[in-house]
């Protein structure tokens, strides 16, 4: 069952939080919103969930409206980042309070409640209370209480945000998995994490600002994204101002051969190149400036290269004698890897 | 999956700041520290330890002399004494009670019912619990007492009216603890009890009631204890055949000077008084709050 967002805008004391948000996610797709925080994002979770009520626009759950509908009768599953497990109730209890909320026949209660724990891993857990269990556990039981329900869509609002690093790649997969398993449950996945959008959504919406900015598959928006904020937000990029010649960019002074074709002559312009992407050494589109900052990250180095007041990012692969502070360097990069933007302001 | 799995089970409270952590072993105690704890306690044995004790010694020195349980066999025997105990006895829990529904009510609505003013309120409690408790009660008489706005029917002068001036006072003292234990419970627990299907009373009997349940024994056995010892409320109302403890120890040392029949009174009191508040430290305990 999808989730349709008509027009949705969301105001505290005229403070518009949201603004006129128009998105749909397909039966079945996992969507994540990525902004960084006051972006909206989770303004447009607690819509469909119903604990903010648009002051205009629709929203829809599989062709129904539910804009008037109380939380309780839209028949959604949620899950937040502090877990808000009943702390007073055991892990089996926890599961089954949406079921006796629906007042579902107690045998089957029992059986759902197996069968959630089960789905999470959690069967060995039942009589345990939540302060007994870490948090990872915690929140697979928070994810088993939702999916008891057997909810229209799933929503999860920065799931993994309280977990360590190691535990959240492996949470991750898990929630892949249960993606696989439950094809039908659209799931709506709020995070300012760019690593958690790319590995598990279908799409991505990225909101900054209250607005929908782009929206599209992981990939497109990784390979040809259609603005400033969203290359540095998702991914992360040189965004380099330049002004547009004919058959390539002019960047202060320097001539980059890139693919003009839907830019106007003379216009300027933002060049977005993904610093794997750029290389160290002679190459065909050449920048040169001054070593600002080098950092070892293990596989690799990233280079600050200082060039007209603009600093170049490059992640190369780990070097034997890197450069030195100071020291003049030469970047390049190939045509096909940098991206044309219109002009914007840059998020860095 | 099973890395996940096999990670130590350590218990993180969650959103559960509760009072179950035992303090650690105190440290051996150096003759500095015995120095410091000295003056207090010979403050507290000057004033407090030591008219309690002449209260009791009192009490076994009956008027006609020498030491005796007379005061108490008369006590016991009187009619007097048993009404004004089963009084006490009656109205104190029945207070209590009335405190803690009231209480629990009304602090529901100030924390969850979104409406302008409800800090003005929950600001309004706290100077509420400085008023004196006659006041109260005075203020009841402008009401409902015989000259009062509706002042036709005798209700202030009957165990009623005393009840619903204990009631009227002393739910504040209810409210107070809990209000502090709503602001401290996870919003988020009682959104995803709504997503879930369950509708405000289920929220309330199912998560909200067993957060809140240490507050209310906090704020009942507080109430229950200061409503066995009011004096202020029952002498106010004036009420002839309201008769509870500390009334009857003031009519018998003020209005019949009978100190030793006064003081018989007074120690069943204080024991009443520290027998509930030792069950309630059991019963607390027991309960993990």
């Amino acid at each position: 069952m999808g989730i349709r967002f008509d027009s949705v805008t969301v105001a505290y004391d005229g403070n518009v939080v949201l603004d006129a948000l128009d998105l749909t996610v397909e039966p079945g797709e996992v969507m994540a919103l990525l902004g960084p925080s006051g972006s909206g994002k989770t303004t447009a979770l607690r819509a469909v969930a119903g604990f903010v009520r648009p002051a205009s626009g629709r929203v829809l759950l599989g062709g129904e409206d539910v804009t008037d509908l109380p939380p309780y009768r839209r028949g959604i599953g949620m899950v937040v980042q502090s877990y808000a497990l009943f702390p007073h109730l055991r892990v089996d209890e926890n599961v089954a309070f949406g079921l006796k909320a629906r007042r579902t026949p107690r045998n089957e209660v029992r059986q759902r409640v197996a069968e959630a724990l089960e789905l999470t891993g959690m069967a060995g857990y039942a009589r345990r209370h939540p302060r007994e269990l870490s948090g990872g556990q915690q929140q697979r039981v928070a994810i088993a209480r939702a999916l008891a329900i057997r909810p229209r869509v799933l929503l999860l609002d920065e799931p993994l945000s309280a977990l360590d690093a190691r535990l959240r790649s492996g949470m991750l997969a898990e929630l892949a998995r249960l993606h696989r398993e439950l094809p039908d449950v659209s799931m709506l996945y709020v995070t300012h994490d760019q690593v958690e959008a790319l590995t598990l959504a279908d799409r991505i919406a990225v909101m900054d600002k209250a607005r929908l900015q782009a929206c599209g598959t992981p990939r497109e928006l990784y390979r040809s994204p259609d603005n400033a904020f969203t290359a540095s937000f998702v991914g992360g990029a040189n965004l380099l101002p330049v002004t547009v010649g004919a058959g390539g960019v002019d960047f202060l002074g320097t001539e980059l051969k890139v693919d003009t074709a839907e830019a106007v002559a003379g216009a300027r312009a933002t060049l977005c190149v993904r610093p794997h992407l750029v290389g160290l050494g002679e190459g065909p589109n050449r920048i040169t400036g001054t070593v600002a900052e080098i950092q070892w990250r293990g596989a690799t180095h990233r280079l600050y290269v200082e060039t007209g007041g603009h600093r170049v990012m490059a992640d190369v692969r780990e070097l034997k004698e890197p450069p030195l502070h100071g020291e003049p360097v030469t970047l390049h990069f190939a045509s096909e890897d940098a991206v044309l933007l219109p002009a914007g302001v840059s998020h860095g | 999956m099973a890395e996940a799995l096999a990670e130590p089970r350590t218990a993180r409270g969650g959103a559960r700041p509760r009072g179950g952590g035992r303090k650690p072993a105190a440290a051996p105690r150096s003759p500095g520290a015995l120095l410091w704890a000295l003056p207090p306690v010979a403050l507290l044995a000057l004033f407090f330890l030591y008219p309690l004790a002449l209260v009791v010694r009192q009490s076994l020195h009956p008027d006609t002399g020498g030491t005796s349980l007379q005061p108490y066999s008369d006590l016991f025997a009187s009619e007097a004494f048993r009404h004004a105990l089963w009084t006490t006895v009656w109205l104190a829990p029945a207070a209590t009670a009335g405190c803690l529904v009231l209480g629990f009510l009304l602090s529901l609505i100030i924390a969850f019912v979104p409406f302008p003013g409800a800090k003005a309120v929950a600001r309004f409690i706290d100077v509420y619990l400085s008023f004196p408790s006659f006041l109260i009660t005075l203020a009841l008489l402008f009401i409902y007492g015989t000259t009062g706005i509706v002042g036709s029917f005798q209700f202030l002068t009957t165990p009623w009216g005393v009840l619903l001036a204990e009631v009227t006072y002393f739910t504040p003292f209810v409210m107070r603890p809990l209000l502090a234990a709503f602001a401290q419970l996870d919003t988020a627990q009682l959104e995803a009890a709504s997503s879930l299907g369950a509708r405000a009373p289920r929220i309330v009997r199912q998560v909200i009631l067993p957060e809140a349940l240490p507050a209310l024994a906090a704020g009942g056995s507080l109430v229950l204890v200061l409503c066995l010892n009011e004096f202020g409320i029952v002498l106010f109302t004036g009420a002839k055949g309201v008769t509870t403890l500390p009334m009857l120890v003031y009519g018998k040392a003020i209005l019949e000077s009978d100190y030793p029949g006064a003081c018989a009174v007074a120690v069943v009191n204080v024991l009443i008084s520290t027998g509930l508040y030792g069950l309630y430290r059991v019963v607390s305990r027991r309960a993990g709050a």
